[in-house]
């Protein structure tokens, strides 16, 4: 028998048919939808004359345009994105999908509701129209983004027809150095291997750093390895795996039982091959942040703002340039102690309640720097009510932050909080390129910790440096 | 639907990295529920200021090179954010095909399933055809899709990949659902031996 890896295992358990050597028909388990890349998808069945193939195995969420200022009930005032709400419930109402509508209690963004509703689970196939699928590899679920063509496939064949991905293991091992979590630790990878670093393959993460994180963090790290340009991000599932999902799944104990027996076989055999791999120590690793428009220009806290003269290919120098004169630093500059405008935390990337739990952790007895705004979006409904629960919510609201309602928010900034022209923001987000947070932002990645410190000081922190300056 | 043999027509170069969706087709454009609209939005902010008015200097606006339907763009072209409406506001701006070092991978989808032309050649040879468009913007380049291959105005070829089904989608036009849909028996077979193998796997 030939050995197999995670990502061949996950193909080869739902290959309907080869169509050729580069593609299969593949079964698709679970299909997310938003209420900016379906709408079009629904319109092209109506004109065929087709059917949703399996409503049940569909979800969708309002997520992208919703305000998330607080407000009972949620009204949405721009006209043109109201209509894309009332259009998802109408198409959901028709084809008999269960939505996640713009006043339901569990609402927030699609990769967040998706999880904690227990509708991931090791050894699917997760599609969505939306790049930030990638998130639920963390659960051992082969997730991919799509395009509305492809939505539309799968809406009437419950399959997609898919090109194959090349494999990368990336091994990481050691302890996460302290100040540091798994964004700094994708950021910091990003940084490594390019933005297109990953471009083609499917990422198999292993090692004993990813072994210790826990399923929110390894989230966080699978959303943003497509930065990287990978077509899907892994972890085998392991203990943590079914610690997260135990109580979402509900399984009576017979059912749970089978289940995991079947989950434990969902790891690459001993023998497994990989097109490529990578190996690193997590002791490389510090609290990162981007200076650039590309996910890849990243630098630890404590390096300089790189230079055009230093970049080695006539590409990335002028890659360089242009990202130096959008964002306003001088090469060889300390990134620490740049003012910011605005911080933002909340995204698929870093919108769960770890992440504000961290948060809470570093502004409790602290305020948020005069001159800043600073925006916590949390990740969905049910997010937001555990955050209010713990008392996380309340040590936010007494820093000073806002205290939204959940969305995606600023992370693309579809909906209206969107930076104003030269705005500088820290984001727990995931993409830095020109004007996504809105025309003239400037955008710096970084973590929840990271981002805090940022809120508190007023300016780019190491956060590890925090407790001295307070 | 109409077969799809060739493309004609001047070049555009525009090369920048890792040009993401998001420039390519900024959010205001995003609050749709068709697809029109699009041509106005392309590459808004690099076309235009913050009031609206052309930005002086920007290739796309120089009337002169206002007919081009090849754009020649950089490396991991079409990154970030799977919006398919990059490639529709490409294509109704006027664009037919682009031509870079390399794509990424959703947008790469997205634009068979609309038949935009792709053309991935080696960085050396695209850094050749932006040469040949300094030295003439009005020369046409002719893209064979059936033999992959790009001939430039002097005469040159370059070779390109093109997966045979791709190859189909672009030239024939494919309606590949309907194509997956005669295997539908196959799919419903399928499910039910994957639902009874792994009940995990069942919603609802």
């Amino acid at each position: 028998m030939r050995y197999r890896n995670l990502y061949e295992k996950l193909v080869d358990s739902h290959t309907v048919k080869t169509i050729d050597a580069e593609n299969v028909l593949l079964y698709v388990d679970l299909h997310i939808m938003n209420e900016y890349t379906s709408p079009q998808a629904f319109a092209g069945l109506e004109e065929k004359g087709r059917q949703v193939m399996r409503p049940g195995q569909q979800l969708a969420v309002v997520s992208h345009i919703i305000p998330t200022h607080a407000q009972t009930p949620r009204v949405i005032v721009d006209s043109a994105a109201r209509l894309q709400a009332e259009n998802l419930a109408r198409n959901c109402s028709k084809a008999g999908i269960r939505l996640f509508g713009t006043n339901d209690p569990d609402q927030g963004i699609e990769h967040i509701v998706a999880p904690e509703r227990g509708l991931v689970r090791p050894g699917m196939v997760i599609l969505c129209g939306d790049s930030h699928t990638t998130t639920y590899g963390a659960l051992g679920a082969l997730g991919f983004g799509i395009g509305t063509s492809e939505v539309e496939h799968v809406l009437a064949t419950q399959t997609l027809v898919y090109r194959l991905a090349k494999t990368m293991l990336i091994k990481i091992d050691g302890k996460l150095p302290f100040g540091t979590s798994s964004k700094d630790l994708v950021i910091w990878l990003i940084s490594r291997i390019g933005a297109q670093g990953a471009r083609g393959y499917a990422v198999e993460f292993a090692g004993s750093t990813i072994a210790e994180l826990s399923a929110e963090a390894r989230m966080t790290l699978c959303n943003m390895t497509v930065e990287a340009g990978a077509r899907a991000a892994l972890i085998a599932p392991d203990q943590t795996t079914f610690d997260y999902l135990r109580d979402k799944v509900g399984f009576e104990p017979s059912q749970w039982d089978a289940a995991m027996r079947d989950w434990a076989t969902m790891q690459s055999d001993a023998g497994a091959q990989f097109d490529c791999e990578y190996r690193f120590e997590a002791s490389d690793i510090a609290p990162f942040v981007t200076w650039g428009t590309s996910p890849d220009q990243a630098i630890a806290i404590d390096e300089p703002v790189p230079s055009a003269q230093e970049q080695t290919s006539p590409e990335s120098a002028e890659s360089t340039r242009r990202a130096l004169r959008y964002i306003g630093l001088t090469p060889g500059q300390s990134i620490v102690g740049t003012a910011v405008d605005r911080v933002f935390i909340g995204s698929c990337t870093n919108g769960r309640i770890e992440d504000l739990r961290t948060v809470a952790a570093i502004v409790r007895g602290r305020k948020v720097a005069s001159g800043v705004r600073a925006m916590v979006v949390p990740g969905s409904g049910a997010v937001r009510r555990q955050a209010e629960a713990e008392g996380i919510a309340q040590v936010l609201i007494e820093a000073g932050f806002e205290w939204r309602e959940p969305g995606c928010s600023m992370c693309l900034a579809m909906n209206d909080d969107v930076l104003s022209d030269g705005e500088r923001c820290a984001s727990t987000t995931n993409r830095n390129f020109e004007g996504r947070q809105g025309r003239g932002g400037r955008t710096h990645l970084m973590s929840p910790a990271m981002a805090a410190a940022a809120a508190v000081t007023g300016c780019i922190t190491d956060v590890r440096k925090l407790e001295a300056l307070a | 639907m109409s077969m799809l043999f060739d493309i004609r027509g001047a070049a555009l170069p525009l090369p920048i990295e890792n040009l993401d969706t998001d420039q390519i087709m900024p959010k205001q454009f995003l609050r749709i529920i068709d697809k029109a609209g699009l041509a106005q939005g392309l590459l808004y902010d690099l076309r235009f200021d913050s009031s609206g008015q052309p930005i002086a200097g920007c290739v796309m606006n120089d009337a002169r090179y206002r007919r081009a339907s090849i754009l020649i763009g950089g490396a991991n072209f079409g990154c970030g954010s799977s919006r398919e409406h990059a490639v529709w506001g490409l294509q109704q701006y006027g664009f037919s095909a682009v031509i870079a070092p390399s794509f990424a991978e959703i947008f790469y989808s997205n634009a068979m399933n609309n038949r935009l032309l792709l053309v991935q050649l080696a960085r050396a040879e695209v850094e050749e055809l932006i040469l040949d468009w300094h030295r003439d913007p009005s020369a046409e380049l002719r893209i064979d899709i059936e033999r992959q291959r790009v001939e430039s105005a002097s005469g040159r070829e370059y070779e390109f990949p093109l997966g045979e089904r791709h190859k189909r989608m672009v030239i024939d036009g494919l309606d590949t659902i309907g194509m997956t849909l005669v295997d539908l028996a196959d799919i419903q077979a399928f499910e039910q031996v994957h639902h009874a193998r792994h009940p995990w796997a069942t919603l609802g």
